[in-house]
């Protein structure tokens, strides 16, 4: 690795507001760091916890999960199931040793490219403050995982 | 590293797009394609080719002989977004043979290029990409659209001149209409001017003959004084609920003789239609053309209904019409698609503080313009001051009040300049005045437009450029006593200006409805950051929006136009006739559906869905999903603690698969070491 950490970050976004957003960003040449991939869901309420937990054991940094502003739900009212799962999220991370501020809930319409350009960078820049996820090393069925960590953790931060 | 996820080895074939130099430019985009076709062989890539525009015909073409030749039962395109092109490449894999739902578009243009700048950094955002549209492809099944029968029936929300149109499109193609106006008559902002630019028709010339067929269609269903209350349904089959407001006047008996209105002791004072200037009676009909011409009773301000007794219009009406108990009514309709054309509200000038109005009497709104130069507005169409006698000598009109301005809205409103110049034609016309336009710059797009600014330059108006700084009655100078003084930078002669004049008319931008987001959150769609409806695509789409069986017309897309918003209206409507001939519709096949074997019965889906479309069999204690009601947002998928929920088009194993494939688990090398 070289003299900064360059965090992975795995977005979720909705079909309908934060995906249009990122569209809108594109088309306007708005700029945002590239440490982000998206992935496309039809709605913020589709995001299962199971998929949060893959993305940081997979190699994630962070992840941010970002939908319609309450009350613009395109199904009516699925993202307040959304951030009623991210704060229980935040919580069971938080007792498996990993920081909360590393998943982030972020409301972006389809007109807010800017914002969510801007909630990017900021989100980015938190998670290099973070440094790279270490997961606890506590034994792994198939003993992969550690050895997987333990070859990053070689290359000096 | 990963496990094989591919176990009956598909053979996935994987496209890059150079989208000229759009994605070429930042991206190595010939090293992606040939690292997929390397690294990502054990994955089941079996051709990786980049191409110079794959949305060509000859780039689509690439895919369908591939298809035939290598038999790939996989397609991944890296190119654009899936909301640009996902139906192109699907029908290319079709046209191969493949199911259209076997190929994936990722976008590494909208996500990648044009966002990135470190062209390495952006070419391995690119393959992790590229990598998670292969994992994801995977595990994609091969699906069928859901097609979904059409209501011939419409609703238009909004009577102005889009909403007319569209209505009047609907059913003279032979289908059933209804049209929702809040007004007591539909005619909306239109019926409210003199003259038209460039023409200089008379607006209501034009506009009555479309409110009388519109009010005397058979298909059309007029539904006047009336709200939209509840939207349930989707595309094809809406459930919308409308309330009638109580018009205290049975339309059965009513002939419009007007005779309630003459006869009823209370004046008010007109802000809607007159714009202030003029008064209306308690019951009224808005304007003598309204359409329909029953009158309504305006509850607050009717005597009877505030101090007990009057009933004038009741005793003098011949035909017995009015009605003092009658009630709001819910009326139930069911519609296959919608449009929405509710239009704008001027912007306040009161806002504007230093421009006087509210506290200059001779500061006038462009609306309280139109009102005074129509012939049957409360002046009869004599442009005086405020005291109503004297005409004014020397007018000021100034353009882009509330428009390009960072204070208040960012966006020019686009008919201003030409109400600013049709103004200047008509004070010059009736009252031969010195009239000042004071504008940042002119803009006479469109047809004979601009042959319009010429000839109200040839007629002697004076143009003045440069914002006006204030308007002040505090004379400083000889001449300017009892005036309005209009202060000024001249930016073509560099020189501070003070001009005395006896009227200012704002010319006032557009703004959306005070209540649009009300509106758009009632049918499930979106306003952009200034409030006005956003449409599916700004360029090829701008009549439709996000939401399908949507559709919107006119200033309720963005400020416009008569000519553009009639366009407008009309374009909705062919739309939707498009439709209602196919009789279906083909929607996207992303649904819930529950596995019987895995569901424990727990019953949390249940409340999860905001369409009701999980029952419950008690008998059999296992949830099932209504394909029919099921919307596809994947709530009820996500909750689901047992797994027993799978949701088409975004599977677990599809989002998980696409997880591992942008995090690269299955390339030898670690990313860090590459971003090094």
């Amino acid at each position: 690795m070289s003299e900064s950490f360059e965090p992975v970050i795995i977005g979720f976004t909705c079909n309908w507001c934060s995906y249009r957003a990122a569209d809108l960003a594109g088309t306007a040449r708005v700029k945002y760091p590239p440490n982000i991939r998206l992935i496309r869901l039809m709605c913020s309420g589709r995001l299962d916890p199971t998929f949060v937990f893959k993305a940081l054991a997979g190699g994630a940094d962070g992840v941010m999960i970002t939908g319609c502003h309450p009350g613009e739900c395109h199904y009516i009212e699925q993202n307040y199931k959304a951030l009623r799962r991210y704060l229980l999220l935040r919580r069971t991370l938080e007792g498996m040793g990993i920081e909360r501020e590393r998943v982030k809930l972020v409301w972006a319409s389809a007109a807010e490219g800017v914002k969510l350009a801007e909630e990017i960078t900021k989100f980015v820049e938190e998670i290099r403050v973070l440094g790279p996820l270490n997961w606890p090393k506590w034994p792994q069925p198939n003993g992969h995982h550690i050895e997987e960590k333990a070859k990053v953790e070689e290359v000096p931060a | 590293m990963a496990p094989d996820t591919n176990p009956e080895k598909e053979k996935i074939g994987v496209y890059v797009c150079h989208c000229g130099t759009n994605i070429a430019g930042i991206v190595d985009v010939e090293d992606v394609a040939t690292w997929a076709g390397e690294e990502l062989k054990d994955r089941g890539v079996v051709v990786a080719r980049d191409y110079k525009f794959m949305c060509s015909s000859l780039g689509q073409e690439l895919i369908e002989n591939d298809i035939q030749e290598l038999g790939l039962t996989r397609v991944v395109v890296a190119a654009c977004s899936p909301h640009l092109h996902e139906q192109t490449f699907r029908n290319a894999s079709a046209k191969g043979g493949l199911n259209p739902y076997l190929c994936e578009l990722v976008s590494i243009r909208e996500q990648v290029s044009w966002v990135h700048t470190d062209k390495k950094a952006a070419t391995l955002k690119s393959k992790a990409i590229v990598s998670g549209g292969v994992e994801r492809v995977i595990h994609h099944e091969p699906l069928e659209p859901l097609h979904v029968p059409i209501h011939p029936a419409s609703l238009v929300v909004g009577g102005g001149i889009a909403g007319i149109q569209s209505a009047l499109e609907l059913a003279d193609a032979g289908y059933p209409v209804y049209l929702v106006e809040r007004e007591p008559s539909i005619g909306g902002h239109m019926a409210q001017f003199d003259k038209t630019f460039p023409t200089l028709d008379c607006s209501a010339c034009i506009l009555t003959p479309k409110m009388v067929s519109v009010g005397s269609h058979p298909n059309i269903t007029m539904l006047t004084w009336s709200e939209v209350e509840r939207v349930d349904g989707y595309v094809g089959n809406f459930t919308v609920t409308i309330r009638k407001k109580a018009r205290y006047v049975n339309e059965e008996l009513c002939t419009g003789c007007g005779i309630c209105q003459e006869k009823c002791p209370k004046k008010i004072i007109d802000t809607v239609y007159e714009a202030g200037l003029g008064y209306r009676k308690a019951i009224y009909t808005p304007f003598p053309q309204a359409v329909p011409k029953y009158p309504v009773l305006d509850r607050p301000n009717c005597t009877y209904f505030q101090k007990g007794t009057c009933k004038a219009c009741e005793k003098f009406c011949p035909t017995g019409a009015i009605d003092f108990t009658q009630e709001d009514e819910l009326i139930t309709v069911q519609v296959g698609n919608v449009i929405l054309a509710t239009g704008y509200d001027l912007f306040d000038a009161r806002r504007v503080s230093q421009y006087g109005y509210g506290r200059l009497a001779n500061v006038f709104t462009s609306l309280e313009f139109e009102r005074l130069s129509n012939a049957a507005g409360p002046t009869n169409g004599n442009i005086v001051l405020r005291d109503g006698v004297t005409v004014p000598k020397s007018v000021g009109i100034i353009h882009c009040v509330g428009s390009r301005d960072r204070n208040f809205n960012n966006y020019c409103s686009v008919i201003c300049c030409m109400q600013g110049l049709k103004f200047a034609h008509l004070v010059h016309e009736r009252t031969g005045a010195t009239v000042y336009n004071f504008y940042i710059d002119m803009r006479t797009a469109y047809k004979s437009y601009d042959e319009f600014y010429q000839r109200v330059l040839e007629e002697g108006t004076l143009f003045v450029r440069g914002k006006v700084a204030e308007v002040t009655d505090a004379a400083r100078l000889p001449g300017e006593e009892g005036k309005l003084i209009i202060q000024v930078e001249d930016t073509l002669v560099g020189k501070q200006r003070r001009i005395p004049v006896d009227m200012v008319v704002l010319s006032s931008g557009l703004e959306p409805r005070h209540d649009a987001k009300d509106v758009a959150h009632l049918f499930g769609i979106s306003c952009s950051s200034d409030g006005w409806l956003i449409e599916k695509h700004p360029k090829l789409d701008p009549v439709a929006t996000m939401t399908e069986g949507i559709f919107i017309a006119g200033c309720v897309q963005g400020p416009k136009d008569i000519p553009t918003s009639v366009s407008q209206g009309a374009a909705a409507s062919a739309r939707i006739l498009g439709r209602i001939q196919q009789g279906e519709i083909a929607l996207e096949p992303v649904r819930a559906s529950v596995d019987e074997a895995k569901c424990s019965g727990c019953r949390i889906c249940n409340d999860l869905c905001p369409f009701s479309a999980i029952l419950f069999h008690e008998d059999r204690m296992v949830s099932e999903i209504n394909p029919a009601l099921c919307q596809g947002c994947g709530t009820c998928v996500a909750a689901c603690p047992a797994g027993a929920i799978s949701g088409t088009g975004f599977s677990n194993e599809q989002i998980l698969s696409q997880i591992e494939g942008l995090l690269m688990l299955n390339l030898e090398h670690p990313l860090v070491a590459e971003l090094a």
